[in-house]
């Protein structure tokens, strides 16, 4: 079982997750930077935790967990992914939007982004 | 100073300026109430064109031979039923449909009398060969494989907003769409290729950072008297190609590449004007200061000018079809979505109001 790495939060446009699954022993550690555009220009994640996800759902709540503050800018109440934000799983978009569903695989690189199209 | 006639689409109404450079005043105003998102004039023949957006009632088009004095409302673009089984869904999973949602984009075809070329949304591109009383869809550019790709960029739907008739040749046409790239017709429609060669997207995975679908050109321009050189105002920041469309490279404008506009000199393709916001996160003027950039040698410099806009408190916002040059190159127009419009008859150096009191401007357009 592997730490998350510190993450912190910036204004960018995109924030990035990088799940990397140690065969063998079937568990994920995202250990990444986080880069999120927020109204919350920067702030310090607190101390990072271990994930065991197969789902982007679990690698989701693995992050929310670490920082419940960020939940309500990726999901809505009901857990599903916000209209605008992305999630793409090895450059491919993820089919589930609600329950996020989508298997993550080894070292599966995921990505959550806002999509052009909610901002003018 | 030669009097001009300068076009205003706003959220309520089209409205009209009239006289020389500084002394020009807003005169009239027509469909008033009326969301107007664009207005533009085919120069050969004087006829004015106005896309209406009634939101209930849809999109409607209306052409005037008299400049204003009455209109005639022309057919709407309209796309042609989806055939069974053709599967083309938005990026969150939803049927797209084939419906015209707006007209962001209308241009005389210059190969012939009366002929013009609309782009829409969702991201179609049309053709009429009788001033718009009837059109036909540019289906070698919906059926690209790589249309059901694009995407929304500002709304939820893909938006055709920038055609360019080759002036050596009327037959090749560019396009650009937001989200989807630029393209290149030779063959007056029939066929298109991709011209994003040196474009970059940091939005999305870096895998696909460099599809051609996937770049956000905001808006283009080609320079009539140079028409191998195009100013690209991308997503990404500010893009120039002087290789007719081989590639394109990168530029940095202080105080920021950001921004919706952008306007090239006629006669220079060197000279080129934009109107910078903040970033992508803060689509405002930085620090509250409105500025537009200019460059008189291709983009390695960049000047700040000022002279005459607000320098405290101002949040305008300029939208992509909302600046325009005059054909001689010294008169400039735009206009913000807080409804403020300024001109300038000395390439910027100083810029006059014409009204601090106008509904959101969404395009300027000199007759």
């Amino acid at each position: 079982m592997r730490k998350i790495f510190p993450l912190s939060l910036r204004p960018l446009a995109f924030l990035v997750l990088l799940a990397f699954m140690f065969l063998g022993s079937g568990f994920y550690a995202v250990a990444q930077t986080v880069t999120v555009q927020t109204p919350f220009d920067t702030e310090t994640v607190p101390n990072p935790v271990p994930i065991q996800a197969t789902t982007v759902r679990e690698v989701l709540e693995g992050v929310f967990a670490d920082n419940p503050r960020l939940r309500g800018y990726i999901v809505d109440e009901r857990g599903a992914l916000r209209r605008h934000m992305i999630v793409f799983v090895d450059g491919r978009q993820i089919s589930d939007r609600e329950r996020l569903s989508d298997r993550v695989g080894p070292r599966s690189e995921i990505y959550v982004m806002q999509a052009l199209s909610g901002g003018s | 100073m030669i009097k001009r006639t300068l076009l205003v689409a706003t959220r309520k109404g089209l409205f009209v300026a009239e006289g020389a450079g500084k002394q020009a005043q807003v005169t009239r105003a027509m469909f008033l109430g009326d969301h107007v998102a664009l207005a533009v004039v085919d120069r050969r023949d004087g006829n004015w064109y106005a896309a209406l957006d009634h939101g209930h009632f849809g999109v409607k088009m209306h052409r005037s031979a008299n400049r204003g004095e009455t209109w005639t409302e022309i057919s709407v673009p309209e796309y042609p039923l989806k055939p069974n089984g053709f599967i083309d869904k938005d990026i969150w999973g939803h049927d797209r449909e084939w419906v015209t949602k707006g007209i962001w984009a209308i241009e005389p075809a210059l190969d012939a009398d009366g002929a013009l070329w609309c782009g829409t949304v969702p991201g179609g591109l049309f053709r009429s060969t009788d001033r718009g009383r009837t059109w036909t869809l540019v289906e070698a550019l919906w059926n690209h494989p790589t249309r059901v790709r694009w995407n929304g960029g500002g709304g939820d739907d893909a938006a055709l907003h920038t055609i360019c008739v080759d002036p050596r040749d009327p037959r090749c046409v560019v396009i650009g769409v937001s989200v989807g790239g630029v393209w290149r017709t030779r063959d007056g429609g029939a066929s298109w290729r991709p011209h994003t060669a040196g474009m970059k997207a940091s939005y999305v995975p870096p895998e696909l950072a460099e599809w051609p679908e996937i770049q956000d050109p905001h808006h283009i321009v080609q320079c009539p008297a140079a028409p191998h050189v195009f100013w690209c105002q991308h997503h990404m920041g500010i893009y120039r190609s002087t290789d007719d469309l081989a590639s394109w490279h990168e530029l940095h404008a202080q105080p920021s590449s950001f921004g919706f506009v952008v306007a090239v000199h006629p006669r220079d393709p060197d000279t080129a004007w934009f109107i910078p916001a903040h970033s992508d996160q803060k689509r405002t003027p930085i620090t509250g200061e409105v500025v537009v950039t200019r460059t008189r040698d291709g983009g390695k410099h960049f000047e700040v000018l000022r002279n005459g806009l607000p320098q405290r408190m101002a949040y305008d916002l300029v939208l992509r079809h909302a600046l325009d040059v005059a054909p001689d190159g010294d008169q400039l127009a735009f206009g913000s979505s807080t409804g403020n419009l300024w001109v300038t008859d000395d390439q910027g150096d100083h810029w006059h109001v014409l009204s601090n009191h106008l509904p959101p401007i969404y395009s300027v357009r000199y007759t």
